[in-house]
């Protein structure tokens, strides 16, 4: 048996491309499998251990009560639990649901709706259990992932920035598409994380990484409508992978609030 | 170095062709020549090789929070204001290693990180942007704390100056004193006029380069065309900063209701002080590699908008936007005139233009100053 912290990587809702993310680092993934003993990695291998684990790594939502009740398992054999990726941060994009119907989709996707046992929600990790670390991002960066794995180690802070998009953007010399083109772009308000990658190749900034640090959404989507976005447009730009994280959505939830009060 | 003055004012005239050579003057002397190109519809700062990559027949349209490229009615090789990028971008480059360590079997090994050598010809800086780079010289070289990356790029610059010949609405440098003629500072400083330049040097640098090209002395009339040019982005100035005792102005009024006005606007998105051309903040971070026997120092831009850049033992100093804004704009005007002896800002409308909800520096200033207490 060997001495190494043990991690644990798990999923619950969601598409399984943050777990790519560390299957992706290849040479950095060697250097983490020289740090750490994999003792459940369902994406890498079925070779499993028991618990505990030393560092857990949680992607995806909770959208069964199966999967409220695994977590609760989880957080009991894990020491430090980080969640990774915008699913199991905010609920990710199946968290659309939340303002919906989930029956009415149940209904008109599956052949056979009785089979579906679901929640009416898609919720974060940090609803259910204690989490330590969020990890943003749709996908995560596999450097921060790194990064994090390296910091619990070495028993640091992470580096994760907390800034803007907007930063990033300056960094690397990209010219702001908002301003030099009028696109609609999420950068402002965004957590930096990414590397500025879609302005960079001339398209808005879609929130991937959930909301930066005291983001003023107020004065941005006041902005975005002043040059033209219907409303309509601009609640849908907030509720995408990261719709559910607090500060996205309640400033979609105020625009439509306020849309009905004046309709 | 000689200065204009003691050179006198040698006016010459280079035709647009014999203009057109100085990209292989300069290679030949080791410079890589940084100049104005399009770019993700912009007008940039970028490397580049021939008077092709200049924006010929563009001009740059901006207002607070826009800015979009316009055709010319005209091939003018310079005729637009200032763009996105300012030259600290290559004087203090983004990123970079400062110091390296590794651990070893007898302690830790520090390594200094040789700055890069680098040799640039910066052609097209305008007057704001030479006052820019003055206000960076005070920050980053005097002093027992000279940044070496900055001092070794700054040394070996060159700078072609290019007069303005139109105004941007967000330009302001009238009021601050810094243009739109370009007076020192420069090598060589152009101005465009038709079919080609009146061109003038002053520095010693800046003549050897000069007399690589072909050049006449320039008449009366292609004088008189110079001037006219120049006047005409003195004329177009529209936007006026008072700057009359600013400083106290500001630092009597750091309760002013106004900073909780702009900061329900204020995105604290980092925009203003990145395209600033004299903001110089920076952070500086550990980076180890997965054993953590090797360690690199990197310094990155960084901005006092970001709510971790006040972080200390216990928390954010400046924890809300109306703190960092406040911040901002009092050191920009009034607290950078005691730490450098001079402003922070050099009016060239950056900050007004590339805000994303188009706050204007010179609207604060103004309602700071129409009910001051």
């Amino acid at each position: 048996m060997s001495s190494k912290p043990t991690l644990g990587v798990f999923k619950f809702a969601s598409c399984d491309g943050c777990q790519l993310s560390l299957l992706a680092a290849e040479d950095h993934l060697l250097g983490v499998a020289a740090e750490v003993e994999i003792a459940y990695f369902l994406e890498a291998t079925s070779h499993i251990q028991p618990g505990p684990y030393d560092i857990a790594l949680i992607e995806g939502s909770i959208i069964t009560s199966h999967d409220a009740e695994r977590i609760q398992q989880i957080r009991r054999d894990s020491k430090f639990l980080i969640t990774i990726g915008a699913c199991a941060t905010s609920g990710g994009i199946q968290a659309l649901r939340n303002w919906a119907d989930c029956n009415e989709f149940v209904r008109s996707v599956y052949a056979t709706p009785d089979y579906i046992s679901t929640l009416a929600t898609s919720t974060a990790i940090a609803d259910h259990v204690q989490v330590d670390f969020e990890l943003r991002g749709c996908p995560i960066n596999q450097y921060q992932l790194i990064e994090v794995i390296q910091s619990v180690l070495a028993g640091r802070r992470p580096r994760t920035p907390v800034h803007s998009v907007c930063l990033d953007c300056k960094r690397r010399g990209t010219v702001c598409v908002m301003v030099a083109q009028g696109t609609t772009c999420l950068g402002p308000v965004t957590q930096a994380g990414c590397g500025a990658i879609c302005p960079t190749y001339n398209r808005g900034c879609y929130g991937c990484y959930g909301p930066a640090a005291q983001p003023n959404l107020v004065s941005l989507t006041g902005q975005f409508e002043s040059s033209g976005v219907p409303r309509e447009q601009v609640v849908d730009s907030l509720r995408n992978f990261n719709g559910y994280a607090p500060e996205f959505r309640a400033e979609s939830e105020r625009l439509e609030a306020s849309r009905e009060s004046t309709t | 170095m000689a200065t204009a003055t003691e050179m006198g004012t040698n006016e010459r005239f280079l035709t647009e062709a014999a203009f057109a050579r100085i990209f292989e003057v300069l290679e030949s002397q080791g410079f890589t020549v940084v100049g104005p190109t399009i770019d993700q519809e912009a007008i940039v700062y970028d490397r580049i090789r021939s008077v092709d990559d200049l924006p010929r027949g563009w001009t740059d349209e901006q207002a607070p929070g826009q800015y979009r490229l316009q055709r010319r009615d005209d091939e003018a090789l310079f005729g637009y204001v200032v763009g996105p990028h300012s030259w600290k971008r290559f004087l203090f480059p983004p990123q970079a290693t400062v110091s390296k360590a590794d651990k070893t079997e007898t302690g830790w090994q520090f390594q200094a990180v040789e700055p890069e050598p680098a040799k640039f010809a910066f052609l097209g800086v305008r007057a704001c942007e030479l006052a820019a780079i003055r206000v960076q010289d005070r920050v980053f070289m005097p002093g027992p704390y000279v940044d070496p990356i900055y001092q070794q790029r700054r040394d070996n610059a060159l700078l072609i100056a290019v007069n303005c010949t139109q105004a941007a609405r967000t330009c302001f440098c009238t009021s601050m004193e810094t243009g739109p003629k370009c007076t020192s500072g420069y090598d060589l400083a152009l101005t465009e006029i038709a079919n080609g330049f009146i061109i003038e040097a002053a520095t010693a640098e800046g003549a050897e380069i000069l007399s690589a090209l072909e050049s006449d002395d320039a008449s009366i009339q292609q004088r008189q065309a110079g001037q006219t040019a120049r006047q005409q982005a003195v004329d177009q100035i529209e936007r006026r900063m008072d700057t009359t005792d600013i400083r106290d102005l500001f630092l009597s009024n750091l309760e002013h209701p106004r900073w909780d006005d702009v900061a329900s606007r204020c995105l604290s998105c980092t925009n203003c002080t990145m395209v600033c051309p004299t903001c110089f903040c920076s952070s500086v971070e550990e980076v180890s590699d997965l054993t953590g026997d090797h360690v690199e120092r990197q310094r990155q831009w960084d901005s006092c908008f970001n709510v971790d850049f006040s972080y200390m033992n216990g928390g954010n100093v400046r924890d809300n936007t109306r703190s960092r804004y406040r911040q901002w704009l009092t050191h920009k005007l009034a607290s950078w005139i005691d730490q450098f002896g001079s402003s922070g800002c050099v009016g060239c409308g950056r900050c007004i233009t590339w805000c994303p909800v188009g706050i204007d520096l010179t609207e604060e200033v103004a309602a700071i100053r129409g009910d001051a207490t």
